[in-house]
């Protein structure tokens, strides 16, 4: 009962929560370049204003890939906030972000498909991070299970600093953020126009948005995981975790320029070795100890 | 159980046909009703054995005859090696037959009396293998009857040996059934060197120099596999005076000191054929011979000989030396191949890598040699046996329809050749994504070295499922993309027994999707326990709940979205060019006002990480590993 409350909860609130948070980047974001900044409902007021428009694509499949998309990424964030397997919702995640890739290949437009392939690439440089936070957690836990992770009663980030900031740091990446923004760029008339994105619009653009706030949930549940123990007060340190790590995302995003890929794929990488691997090796030598 | 000897001389007795009948019509139909019977054959030895009880079986305990009979082929085999190593002046490799086979010939005729045992033993693992073997490679001979006709209508200048390919195929397909039903290690060894030598003659087929290269680069790499399979062998025979494979596996895990210098052998042996680094250059270079063969050699048969010695080793391994090296070389194998394959555009190449980047996983959970991780590998195993034939045939297939199969001339497949675009889909999907087979087969992998604190396997698990996915998702990416740029019409020139072998093998990868709880409580998890004495659930309960919930989810949502999609009423545009649009989606005005053709190309990085610059390099590090191994088995075991 309590999983499909749980559930259900995630369905309803992601998008409200993840439109909010994005409201709210905005603001921060013009604050921090002196503008005065969209209201805080303004995404909300876009995603309206885009389902409403006249339905204009490229190729047909375009809207078949996107809703494969949308809907994969509800799954895993059902999954994850169901308390299953974290492994398996990461899993569940890379298949939905093949739909966007496909989304955006399939129209066979340059940017586009330019944008598609520099996902990839993205792809390519997060998910061994992405693997061993969920290795981490099953060190300190034994168990890849959401639930049993968060009612275990330890302080995980106590165990698992250093997956910590290797996520942290690949969250840049899945949040679409300046220096590794680099399959969409937040910016017109920029080499790449728009990315992936570039031949989305109208309602199709707006199940993308969605979508992203939906991910972006779920991304920031993970976040929070690395402090939830089961107990009320880690609930709010959970919070004060989720909040810090986006203004840090917001900061980060303001104050660093696009990065080549090559670098970008070098950066994440080595940084997933030095941090997670080093804490992987502690925390293996100390279950072996 | 007459069945066995059956299945493993009626495929001979077909390739003797095959050999001898030249008239294409009726020897193709010949070979319909042979792949048939050899399936037939396979389901009816799982029929009985199941009938009796799933117990593993010993038979034939008196075999002189026998004994004989394959004594002579083996040197028959090594008079036709020798011969040909002299014809096309490769000398040397001519070692590699002679000597093992003198060994053999000597402990068979003069050797120490040995202990009486069973020649032929059943159990899960074989009867897998069997069904493997008979369904898959059936498949495989129907597809090749419609697929060599098509390739000699467009390969004039090679000459049309039909006869002799359909000989070797079915000589393959009966080497193997011996290979996994054989408990006698001599037996072993012979079968052993018969797939060696047959895949020596199927990739030399079209005669062409560089096929002759390759060729020869296959057989002595195996050879040398066989040479210690010959030396492990005779040194267990003279020490413990019995060839029983099981006996050898149960002798090491109770710590016999002569049984562990065996194992290693074996299982080096088992390395060299499952191409795994520093040997997996034979089977790159496999790629030249005509495709059912490659299909053979990568998905049903050949690498999966080595890959279930390695199985049938793994008890013995666990925890040791041997095994800790053997997985370290298999994950570091599935890594490095997987990052060459993202440099590849040959269609075939991609799946040559990608193939020895799996076998890779798969050794490495061998030498690993849990319950869970010998779970994980029999699925990968089984999924990469189907799906990688299902892409070699497709391939080849659109090879034939569209002279080339380079993949970024696949772009926009899915219209040109939408059923063969259809099928590679599906055959890609169950390499990678999630509710195939495979990811599952690679959490419990995962979880497996997790939990023997494997880090280094952690690592290359990590990485490498990473570069795995890169290079399958962007080959998928040209199938769909929308603007073709070919202008010449391509027809589907598929044969219907093309097509039919094609089908079975996608409905097999969906059903076996669905079905794959199943199967891991019926039949894999016997197996574990019949390997390791103590049955062991590697699949919570929990996750199979989620399972059936992705699977229905990741099969209804496109379906929906699918229809959704066909409906909506929409205003069609052209893609965005920045304004210098030519009025259709396929070039653009250049500076000059001309409209130029746009391309699109998928990333290769050929220049970082291509064949050229890591094959070397890595070749040379697992050499060093694989000395290091013998060193320290031979003086821990001395």
């Amino acid at each position: 009962m309590n999983m499909i409350l749980r559930i259900v909860g995630y369905i309803v609130l992601a998008p409200i929560i993840g439109g909010l948070l994005e409201g709210i980047d905005r603001k921060i974001s013009a604050k921090m370049q002196r503008r005065v900044g969209p209201p805080i409902l303004q995404p909300f007021y876009d995603v309206k204003k885009l389902f409403n428009k006249q339905v204009i694509l490229v190729s047909r499949s375009q809207t078949f890939a996107l809703i494969s998309y949308l809907a994969l990424m509800i799954l895993t964030g059902a999954m994850f906030y169901a308390g299953m397997d974290i492994l398996m919702c990461f899993f569940v995640m890379s298949t939905a972000a093949t739909a966007l890739y496909f989304a955006a290949m399939v129209t066979s437009s340059p940017y586009a498909t330019m944008g598609a392939n520099r996902e990839l690439i993205q792809m390519m440089a997060y998910e061994p991070a992405v693997l061993l936070s969920c290795v981490g957690f099953y060190l300190a836990e034994g168990t890849f299970n959401v639930n049993e992770i968060a009612g275990s009663g330890k302080l995980d980030i106590i165990f698992l600093p250093g997956f910590f900031v290797a996520f942290v740091f690949i969250l840049t990446i899945k949040m679409r953020k300046s220096p590794f923004d680099i399959a969409t760029s937040h910016h017109m008339h920029q080499e790449l126009v728009k990315g992936l994105t570039t031949e989305m619009g109208a309602r199709n653009l707006a199940i993308f948005q969605v979508t992203e706030w939906y991910e972006n949930v779920f991304l920031m549940g993970v976040v929070g995981l690395f402090f939830i123990n089961g107990s009320y007060i880690s609930v709010i340190y959970a919070i004060v975790a989720i909040l810090l790590v986006y203004f840090l995302e917001i900061l980060i995003d303001n104050t660093s320029a696009r990065m080549k890929w090559e670098n970008m794929l070098k950066i994440t990488w080595i940084v997933t070795l030095f941090t997670a691997g080093v804490n992987l090796l502690v925390l293996m030598l100390v279950r072996v100890a | 159980m007459n069945i066995i000897p059956f299945l493993i001389l009626f495929p001979f007795v077909m390739a003797v046909l095959m050999f001898c009948i030249r008239p294409n019509k009726v020897r193709n139909a010949i070979a319909y009703i042979g792949a048939t019977v050899i399936m037939g054959g396979s389901f009816f030895l799982m029929g009985q054995w199941i009938m009796g009880g799933c117990k593993p079986i010993q038979l034939y305990y008196e075999t002189h005859y026998a004994d004989m009979a394959i004594l002579c082929a083996e040197i028959i085999l090594m008079i036709v090696v020798t011969f040909l190593c002299f014809k096309y002046k490769k000398y040397w490799v001519s070692i590699l037959t002679i000597v093992p086979t003198c060994m053999m010939a000597y402990l068979e005729l003069f050797g120490p009396k040995t202990a009486e045992i069973a020649h032929i033993y059943i159990d899960h693992l074989s009867i897998l293998m069997c069904l493997i073997v008979g369904v898959i490679g059936a498949l495989i001979v129907i597809y090749a009857v419609g697929y060599m006709h098509g390739y000699h209508h467009h390969h004039t200048d090679i000459e049309d040996r039909r006869y002799y390919f359909f000989t070797l195929l079915f000589l393959f397909l009966g080497a193997m059934f011996g290979f996994v039903l054989s408990e006698s290690l001599l037996w072993i060894d012979f079968f052993w060197e018969l797939t060696s030598v047959c895949s020596f003659l199927l990739i030399g087929y079209t005669r062409e120099s560089i096929a002759i290269t390759n060729s020869f680069r296959a057989l002595w790499m195996n050879l040398l596999g066989g040479a210690a399979l010959a030396i492990g062998i005779m040194y267990f025979t003279f020490t413990e005076r019995n060839v029983s494979l099981h006996y050898l596996v149960k002798e090491c895990m109770a710590g016999n000191n002569f049984a562990i210098i065996p194992v290693a052998l074996i299982a080096f042996a088992a390395l060299t054929k499952a191409a795994q680094l520093p040997f997996s250059t034979w089977l790159i270079g496999a790629m030249v011979a005509p495709t059912p063969s490659s299909a053979l050699l990568h998905s049903a048969t050949m690498v999966k000989a080595g890959i279930y010695v390695l199985f049938r080793l793994a008890p013995a391994m666990s925890g040791t030396i041997t095994g800790n090296m053997i997985a370290f070389i298999g994950g570091f194998t599935f890594l490095i191949t997987s990052v060459m394959a993202i440099a590849q555009s040959d269609g075939k190449k991609v799946l040559a890598f990608s193939t020895i980047s799996n076998l890779g996983l798969m050794v490495a959970c061998a030498g690993m040699g849990r319950p869970e991780t010998i779970w994980a590998g029999v699925f990968l195993m089984i999924f990469h046996a189907i799906s990688k034939s299902l892409l070699f045939q497709d391939v080849g297939a659109t090879e034939n329809a569209l002279h080339s199969r380079d993949i970024e001339d696949m772009h926009g497949l899915l219209y040109i050749l939408p059923r063969l675009a259809t099928f590679m889909f599906i055959g890609i999907a169950g390499m990678f994504l999630a509710p195939f087979g495979m990811l599952i087969a690679k959490w419990s992998a995962f979880k497996a070295s997790v939990d023997s604190g494997n880090i280094i396997m952690v690592f290359f698990i990590a990485f490498g499922s990473a570069t795995t996915s890169f290079y399958w998702t962007k080959w998928m990416g040209k199938l769909v993309s929308h603007t073709h740029l070919t202008e010449e019409k391509v027809k589907d020139i598929t044969k219907k027994n093309e097509i039919i072998s094609l089908t079975i093998h996608a409905i097999l990868m969906v059903l076996l999707c669905a079905l794959f709880p199943l199967l891991s409580k019926v039949y894999v998890d016997p197996l574990l326990a019949e390997m390791f004495g103590k049955s062991s659930e590697v699949l919570p309960q929990s996750l199979l709940y989620m399972l059936v919930v992705i699977i229905l989810f990741v099969f209804a949502v496109p379906a929906i979205a699918f229809k959704f999609s066909r409906t909506q009423q929409f205003n069609r545009k052209l893609s965005y060019m920045n304004g210098v649009n030519t009025g259709e989606n396929k070039a653009f005005t250049d500076s000059m006002g001309e409209a130029k053709t746009l391309w699109l190309s998928n990333y290769y990085f050929y220049k970082m990480i291509g064949q050229r610059k890591l094959m070397l390099p890595s070749q040379m590090f697992a050499i060093a590993v694989l000395i290091v191994m013998m060193i320290m088995v031979i003086g821990g075991a001395a």
